[in-house]
């Protein structure tokens, strides 16, 4: 059976409600055409001057220089300035504790410690997470902040002296500049040579197939222990990561080891000094500290 | 149809202008329980925020308060934390089913009685009678010209209409903050309270709106409730109906009374209006049932006054089906059930959650533990191959006084477990101290040394024991290996 829809002006009023008709008609039924009550047309008219009201009073229509300014002054750069002066009045407080506190003592102070570790956090989000990741958790090349692992000391002082002047970031005279040699390319060390190394280096951290000879260990005693120790366990003041543990910040299999003996190098990071204002250099201390424990 | 009915009708304008509703003032037993209703719950609005309630020094002493500022719910001797919001959720769900459960019984029964807009809308109507006079004066008043005394009663009810919206709004957020100080503040036009000016503008206005100017448009157009109730409401709720099995035919009561003497049948409505005079939403009950009622029993009342003037019996208008008009024009006996299907469901519902909710009251811990496992990373290798996991812990002391909890762990043998900040003691033990009605939140770093073990999350147990009752709290988590 099919639809007989029809349209015609034929309006009509009907008689069981006494309502006018819109004459669309589907299989018999017809569609009245009850008005709408006034104070709903009333409230839709109103919300239309409403808006022009608003176009008016704020800035919104774009012009070729720019835009409407508005009439009472309202600005987003405002708005924004004002909502910024309120975060600062309601951090106020804490910044000023915060100020005040040798970075040894925010931790024993529970409060203190809470309020710094969310500043910390927010700032490590915005300036740190971009290379070591959401949760601090690292890359290759790019250091985990979570383990017990520090190239350059985990202690505080040594945390807050690496945000500060960054790591090998030439446009701070302050900053750690020591670099590994590239003992391949500047021709220190054969291909022969480095491979034995690089068994050898397996052997010292106990990684499977790791090769120890007494030529590799001449060779590490000859050119690697000035920086990463006679045992090889490192050096912070170096940056000299420890070549014992299980943590390889490259990887650890054979051909990355080798690698990184023939070209040398290491990780850059920015200085934070003049980025970053103090309390949040220290929040961003205490929070970096508190993953893992620091050391 | 005939074909003048098919004649073009001519355009009509875009709006519905509204009709005037002057519902009559009217007396009787279910106007005293609207009355009674009224004065309740209004005095519960307005009186419950001054309601003191000792809970200590660290918590507030008003026995009904949402404090924002400080994230907490207190409601007599009960205090919710944003942790336990789920009683709300629970008290949300209770009410719905109580609804169901009132709507099963007695259709819109909430509508007539309990509803805020009801309520406003009967106390707005009084205050109109009192200064207008009763429906039909002032309906004479609207349609004759004004005069200085007409100016002056109408200034004086939106007057006295503003005052009853404001003091609405002024309760209203009183409900957020101590009471009595409050008071104190905007009488004395204290400064940094700009928002509870603001809250009871919007109150004012809105009470104002509803109760005085929009009326039953509220409950025709804006509230959902009457279509929603149309799906939930069935053949046996009793709905305020007109016994047209008795009622019918109407006719004057002298050709009732000349129909009887002759033996013939007549009906009892004698067609007088009163029960579409009284009718707060302008309906004509005897028409049917009508999206516009509000089961309010006004017109029961009214009828029932007609029906004793006429020596006829009372409740030609009564809680009744239109199921049991058919049975008995038929001849057959009315049926009430109250125990049907639904009902039964809705009250064990109501008796289980309710139940459920005591019992959970009843045996709160005054301390919780909330345990967050770090996302990213999950696990961390450290240099001597051991494994590690850090978790957000925090401890909230639900108490009045400041309480030390002791941590411990189970589940993840030989687990080293540090929190940053905090010492062991002498014996090793890790030991956190909270003060009153406060939480603190700490990190904690489980490492597990020994042996690798195999890929995957193991069961781990945090549990806080309270050092002087030994009361505990224990939540579970992973520990998981990379
Ligand atoms: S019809 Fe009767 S019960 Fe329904 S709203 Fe009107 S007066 Fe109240
Ligand atoms: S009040 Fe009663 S008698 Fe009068 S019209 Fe209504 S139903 Fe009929």
């Amino acid at each position: 059976m099919s639809t007989r829809q029809a349209h015609s002006d034929a309006a009509r009023i009907d008689p069981h409600s006494k309502t006018r008709t819109t004459g669309h008609e589907w299989d018999g039924i017809e569609e009245l055409d009850t008005p709408l009550p006034r104070w709903w047309v009333i409230t839709f008219y109103a919300t239309i001057l409403w808006s022009i009201g608003y176009f008016i009073a704020y800035p919104a229509l774009p012009t070729l220089s720019g835009g409407t300014q508005g009439l009472i002054g309202w600005h987003s750069r405002a708005s924004v300035a004002r909502d910024m002066e309120q975060l600062s009045e309601i951090r106020g407080p804490v910044l000023e504790r915060l100020a005040n506190a040798p970075l040894e003592e925010i931790e024993a102070r529970p409060q203190l410690l809470s309020a710094v570790r969310a500043l910390g956090a927010a700032a490590f989000a915005n300036n740190c997470a971009g290379c070591h990741g959401a949760g601090a958790q690292g890359a290759k090349g790019y250091p985990n902040l979570n383990d017990d692992d520090w190239l350059w000391g985990g202690k505080l002082a040594d945390i807050r002296r690496t945000i500060e002047h960054g790591v090998r970031w030439d446009a701070d005279k302050e900053t750690r500049s020591e670099t590994m040699p590239a003992f391949g390319r500047d021709g220190m060390l054969d291909a022969k040579q480095i491979s034995i190394v690089a068994d050898q280096l397996r052997a010292m951290a106990k990684l499977p197939g790791g090769k120890a000879s007494a030529q590799g260990a001449k060779l590490f005693d000859d050119n690697c222990s000035v920086c990463h120790g006679v045992d090889g366990k490192g050096n912070h003041d170096m940056g000299a990561p420890n070549l014992t543990d299980a943590l390889w910040l490259f990887g650890s299999d054979k051909e990355t080891i080798a690698s990184r003996i023939a070209n040398g190098g290491g990780g850059v990071m920015p200085a934070w000094k003049d980025r970053l204002d103090e309390p949040t250099i220290k929040a961003l201390t205490i929070y970096v500290h508190t993953l893992g424990g620091g050391e | 149809m005939t074909s003048a009915d098919m004649g073009k009708a001519k355009s009509s304008s875009l709006y519905a202008p509204r009709k005037a509703i002057y519902p009559k003032e009217v007396e009787g037993e279910f106007r005293r329980i609207k009355w009674g209703l009224l004065a309740f719950t209004l005095s519960v609005y307005y009186l419950l925020p001054f309601v003191r309630w000792d809970r200590g020094p660290s918590a507030p002493s008003q026995a009904v308060l949402v404090d924002f500022p400080h994230r907490r719910f207190y409601f007599f001797f009960i205090e919710i934390w944003p942790q336990e919001v789920y009683y709300l959720t629970g008290l949300l769900i209770l009410a719905a089913l109580v609804l169901f459960l009132m709507n099963a019984l007695a259709g819109r029964v909430w509508c007539g009685y309990l509803c805020p807009q009801t309520v406003w809308t009967d106390l707005y109507l009084a205050a109109e009678r009192w200064i207008e006079g009763d429906a039909r004066e002032r309906a004479r008043k609207d349609a004759g010209p004004r005069s200085t005394k007409i100016w002056r009663e109408k200034i004086a009810k939106h007057a006295l209409w503003l005052a009853i919206a404001w003091w609405t709004g002024g309760a209203w957020v009183l409900y957020f903050a101590d009471a009595p100080t409050l008071v104190y503040k905007l009488a004395t036009f204290q400064p940094g309270i700009s928002e509870a000016y603001i809250w009871i503008g919007i109150l004012t206005f809105t009470t104002y709106m509803l109760a005085g100017h929009m009326r039953e448009q509220v409950c025709l157009y804006m509230c959902p409730w009457p279509r929603i109730q149309a799906a939930l409401t069935d053949e046996y709720a009793l709905n305020v109906t007109y016994r047209y099995d008795r009622g019918e035919p109407r006719m004057s009561l002298k050709q009732a009374s000349a129909l009887r003497l002759a033996g013939a049948p007549a009906g009892d409505c004698v067609d007088c209006g009163q029960c579409v005079a009284v009718c707060p939403t302008g309906v004509d009950i005897r028409k049917g049932a009508s999206l516009g009622c509000v089961q309010c029993g006004l017109c029961i009342d009214a009828c029932d006054a007609v029906m004793a003037k006429i020596g006829r019996s009372a409740r030609l208008i009564a809680y009744d089906t239109q199921m049991n008009c058919e049975r008995r024009g038929k001849g057959e006996a009315p049926v009430y059930k109250p125990l049907r299907a639904r009902t039964i469901i809705y009250a064990a519902l109501i008796l289980a959650i309710g139940a459920l909710m005591t019992l959970r009251l009843a045996t709160r811990e005054d301390a919780a533990l909330s345990v967050l496992h770090d996302r990213n990373p999950l696990a961390v290798t450290l240099k001597d191959g051991s494994i590690r996991n850090a978790y957000t812990i925090r401890f909230a002391n639900m108490s009045a006084e400041p309480r030390r909890f002791l941590l411990e762990t189970s589940g993840v043998e030989d687990a080293e477990v540090e929190i940053v900040g905090v010492e062991p003691d002498a014996e090793g033990r890790m030991i956190v101290g909270v003060g009153a009605d406060q939480t603190r939140e700490t990190r904690v770093l489980v490492t597990w040394r020994g042996a690798r073990r195999a890929k995957g999350q193991t069961p781990i147990l945090f549990t806080s024991k309270e050092l002087e009752s030994d009361a505990s709290v224990t939540m579970r988590d992973v520990f998981v290996t990379p």
